[in-house]
């Protein structure tokens, strides 16, 4: 199974992601520059936080042109998994791939802590293996999280359960109805604001980001028992 | 050249005389800007470099020190850890924002010029008192700035400090302070050596943004500071963060020889220096340099301060190599000229030379003064502490309330959580705690780094109070478990040529010279930032000490909060001050409950102290403490409290003590004052013994003070009968302490 990181000029948590599949998780995993047209090969694709282009504009806004871009539309309708975290999530949106659109924190400021998120949707590929209802800790990191869908969008996201987080307790944000991660109506790209891959061992303060990368894997066809208190490599390539 | 010319570049008669002297000949208009900037306080140190000289800078561990872009430590395992400070004040007294931006920008390349991947930042900031609107302003902008700019590059900030004093009302200050991690054998130099490699220019394209900067953070602040606002110079971390991809695959690449930071001072500083470290000459053309807007002149081009630009010396050759990084990360590089054999720096605009001097004498040969120290007056007036003036307090617990309150002890979270301090996921002490911690990926190893300096301790004792600072910042390292090694310190004093600031200045680097030797943590490089003055009022004399730790492994480290019920609580240093009133002088505490900046701080017992962070690290490396935290502003009482309000990964829970200290007539000393060597530590009851053992070999005084449990804090005095002095709700106290900073914005 292999995991494509999409690097963007811009892109801080790439590494992270790669760090957190590949050395923590045990995947196979590979960075994927922006100029790359051909992304074949991949069962997943994960296109991780930072500021590609600086945010400059607005967040996603020149991400969203790159060329790497069409072939992920093209994964995407074909579909293949692509999770978006952050500004991942915020290019996404501009992509037009997820509905909504990302406004400032309602505080106008950068906010940078643990949040609990609730799982709404527990039968996604990218929450597979959570039960329903479960809280998450995963921090977050963003100045642009404040999700907005009018409201006939918010309603079908209701309607067909794409609304997949919630912030739980406090909202960091003023996200519409607490939103925290939505997917698309087909079920294969989810966007979130929280980061897990920066909670995937416990001597960073948590491992509650593994549930989502878990998920995936499963859905793609591994199944590797879940303990979160497993540190270090969880699975190997062989088995 | 009449002398208006040279003396509106801030440059002095005598100064002008030398350069006439060593070209042999009056200046050219250009070369005469390239003067007053290198030899501007800023980039020379006229006035501290003497002195800066005293400074401890060897060790076992240090590979670089002082000199270079940054120091270099060893971190063992065949990496190395790279660190520097460096003050950006008078920018953000004038255009808060960009000002603090652009200082992260710039001691951000300090640390790319060595090679290294920057990992952290930490920032040490002053501001005058948050009640004024226009100190709000500076606060919010400049941590605004750092959010900004820092989240921006994908580099955690992971501590620092923050206080609010007044006499930093007219001149805040800003250091920032960046580590970085590179492999032993991949450190570069900022030299340009080699006769024929080329001089490369890369990053954002030149413009008239900044020119003058550095002259601009050579002189007092005035009236007249507002209109230096184009001297700031506006940052774009998109193209920083770029620049720091492209410099670590220059690096990999092999095509680099040395690279440097274009700062202070621009082309002109970055050329000279990099000539002068080699002993070689650089020729350029300033024709070749990419620029922003039309119609430079090579005066401007020389001078200009524009950010996020680097000077990479490569071997000839492989200039194509270069480019095709830059290309590759989007970037702009330009080869602007060639290394020399003849010493000499020549500029030419196209045929034409403009500017031909010696690069050495720009570069190293700036005057140095020995400026007249006289010790101030006014110590006179509040050096001295009669117990006698501070009445006794009635209501404990409300002194505690207030001090929780104040916005130098309350809790920095409305800082830190506007800075991504989690990403590249090795920051693993997150903010709040004594010192953050760091992992480094594929090894045992980590290390801890802090920010240090109390300017109302340094200005009632100017000595005493740097002695202060290196020793807590080592106490703060020792604490999560690391071990001290190295010093950078940034210098932040008022106006050199007054004989009261520059007392201060040599009293400072005197106190900072022993505690260094003493606690092993050399200097390995910092900045001076003098000028700290508006109107004759000069800030109060602040050296911040940036400590580096060194953990073996980051499966043991240690942090301040309280753990588990049942928990003993232990006191590692003394409980009661030698002579009644010795822990009032300068305390927050007088300051805070009694409005009083007096006496003279508790003077450090350096043999003590590096017993104390013996034994700390001892009982540390076995896994003996559970928790452990520096006794410091607000004494033992608020540094209890700080142990109970847990942290993102602890709930927050109660303690229980009892202070048996028979013939101590005065409570609020006993848990207001401040003297160093004290540490809070928290430990499962059967470990006592061993813990005691410990102390003993060490010679370290120890008590027992109590238990944690419950969901109050309990302070009583055992006086024949025990006596309750602070029964409070540990979730009160810390929804003060957490709100305050918040609380006083609104």
């Amino acid at each position: 199974m292999r995991f494509g990181v999409v690097i963007f000029p811009g892109s801080n948590c790439d590494s992270d992601c790669y760090h957190a599949l590949k050395d923590v998780m045990g995947l196979e995993a590979e960075y994927i520059w922006h100029k790359s047209t051909d992304i074949r090969g991949f069962d997943a694709i994960i296109l991780p936080g930072g500021f590609s282009y600086g945010d400059y504009l607005r967040a996603g806004a020149i991400a969203r042109f790159s060329p790497v871009m069409k072939a992920v539309e093209k994964f995407a309708r074909g579909g293949g998994l692509v999770l978006g975290i952050c500004n991942g999530f915020q290019i996404l949106l501009e992509a037009g791939l997820l509905p909504g659109a990302m406004m400032r924190n309602d505080c106008l400021q950068f906010r940078c802590h643990y949040v609990e998120v609730k799982v709404e949707n527990a039968e996604t590929p990218f929450t597979g293996e959570c039960s329903p209802g479960q809280i998450l800790r995963i921090p977050i990191a963003h100045g642009e999280g404040n999700y907005f869908a009018e409201p006939r969008v918010l309603e079908e996201l209701k309607r067909n359960q794409q609304i997949v987080l919630r912030y739980h307790g406090s909202n960091p944000n003023g996200s519409v109805d607490n939103i925290a991660a939505v997917i698309n109506r087909e079920g294969n790209v989810m966007g979130m604001m929280p980061h897990p891959e920066r909670c995937c061992e416990g001597v960073l303060g948590g491992t509650d980001g593994k549930f989502i990368f878990q998920s995936m894997m499963k859905y793609i066809g591994w199944s590797l028992p879940l303990n979160p208190a497993t540190q270090g490599r969880c699975g190997s390539r062989e088995s | 050249m009449k002398a208006e010319n040279w003396q509106q570049l801030g440059l002095k008669p005598f100064e002008y005389e030398k350069i006439v002297k060593s070209l042999g000949r009056e200046p050219t208009w250009t070369e005469l800007g390239m003067f007053s900037v290198l030899w501007s306080e800023h980039c020379a140190y006229k006035h501290s470099r003497k002195l800066l000289k005293t400074l401890p800078t060897q060790g076992e561990r240090v590979l670089i020190g002082p000199g270079e872009n940054a120091g270099v430590v060893d971190l063992g395992d065949g990496l190395a850890v790279v660190m520097k400070i460096e003050s950006h004040n008078h920018p953000i007294a004038v255009e808060p924002y960009q000002g603090a931006a652009t200082g992260v920008g710039g001691i951000v390349r300090d640390i790319m010029a060595m090679g290294a991947r920057p990992v952290a930042l930490l920032d040490s900031l002053r501001f005058g008192p948050l009640e004024e609107a226009r100190n709000r302003f500076i606060f919010g902008g400049t941590v605004g700035g750092i959010a900004g700019y820092g989240n921006c590059l994908g580099i955690p900030t992971v501590g620092g400090e923050v206080y609010f004093e007044e006499a930093y009302s007219l001149n805040p200050l800003c250091n920032v302070l960046c580590v970085g991690v590179i492999e032993k054998d991949k450190v570069k130099r900022g030299r340009a050596a080699g006769e024929g490699n080329a001089v490369i220019l890369i990053g954002n394209t030149t413009g008239r943004d900044g020119i003058h900067g550095c002259t601009f953070a050579s002189e007092e602040l005035g009236e007249d500071t507002e209109e230096k606002r184009p001297n700031i110079q506006v940052g774009d971390p998109f193209t920083e963060k770029l620049l720091i991809e492209a410099c670590l695959e220059l690096v990999d690449s092999g095509a680099v020889v040395g690279m440097t930071d274009m700062g202070a001072a621009g082309i002109t500083s970055s050329c000279a220096e990099a000539a002068a470290r080699a002993g070689m000459g650089i020729e350029i053309d300033v024709a070749k340099v990419p620029l922003r807007e039309e119609g430079m002149t090579p005066y401007e081009i020389m001078l200009s301060e524009s950010q996020e630009r680097m000077l990479i010396i490569a071997e000839k050759g492989k200039e194509d190599q270069v480019k095709a990084i830059c290309d590759k990360w989007g970037l702009r590089s330009a080869q602007i000229g060639v290394v020399t054999a003849d010493g000499m720096f020549r500029v030419r605009e196209r045929g034409t030379i403009v500017a031909e001097v010696p690069a050495k004498l720009l570069a190293e040969e700036a005057p140095i003064y020995t400026p007249e120290a006289r010790k101030p007056a006014y110590l006179d007036e509040v050096g001295h502490l009669d117990p006698g003036e501070v009445s006794p307090i009635g209501d404990a617990a409300e002194c505690l309330r207030i001090l929780l309150r104040t916005p130098d002890l309350a809790s920095k979270e409305y800082v830190y959580r506007q800075y991504d301090h989690m990403v590249r996921t090795d920051t693993i002490v997150l903010p709040g705690a004594d010192a953050a911690v760091l992992r480094v990926k594929g090894s045992r190893k980590g290390f801890a780094v802090c920010t240090d300096g109390n300017g109302r301790h340094c200005y009632l004792d100017p000595r005493s109070g740097a002695i202060s600072a290196v020793a807590e910042a080592a106490r703060n390292v020792c604490c999560v478990g690391a071990k001290p090694v190295a010093v950078t310190n940034c210098l932040n004093f008022g106006n050199p040529e007054k004989p009261e600031v520059f007392w201060q200045f040599s009293q400072v680097i005197e106190g900072m010279a022993e505690a260094c030797l003493k606690l092993g943590t050399p200097v390995i490089g910092g900045n001076v930032s003098f000028y700290n003055e508006t109107s004759g009022h000069a800030v109060y004399p602040t050296p911040v000490i940036g400590m580096l730790g060194i953990i073996q492994d980051t499966s043991a480290v240690c942090t301040p909060e309280f753990k588990l019920e049942g928990d003993i609580i232990l006191l590692l240093g003394p409980i009661a001050p030698p002579q009644e009133g010795a822990w009032l002088g300068g305390s927050e505490y007088l300051r805070a409950v009694h409005r009083m900046v007096k006496g003279k701080p508790a003077r450090v017992d350096l043999e003590l102290e590096k017993r104390l962070q013996a034994m700390l690290l001892e009982a540390i490396g076995k896994g003996l403490l559970k928790s452990a935290h520096d006794i410091s502003d607000g004494g033992l009482a608020v540094a209890l409290a700080e142990c109970c309000f847990g942290s993102p990964a602890h709930e927050m829970i109660g303690a229980s003590v009892v202070l048996a200290t028979p013939g101590v007539r005065r409570r609020d000393e006993l848990l207001f004052g401040e003297a160093p060597a004290r540490v809070i530590v928290s430990a499962d009851p059967s470990d006592f013994g061993r813990l005691k053992a410990l102390a003993e070999k060490h010679d370290v005084p120890l008590t027992l003070l109590g238990k944690v449990g419950g969901d109050h804090l309990d302070i009583a005095i055992a006086e024949g009968e025990t006596k309750t002095l602070i029964h409070e709700r540990v979730e009160e106290l810390r929804s003060l302490w957490q709100g305050a900073i918040e609380c006083l914005l609104k």
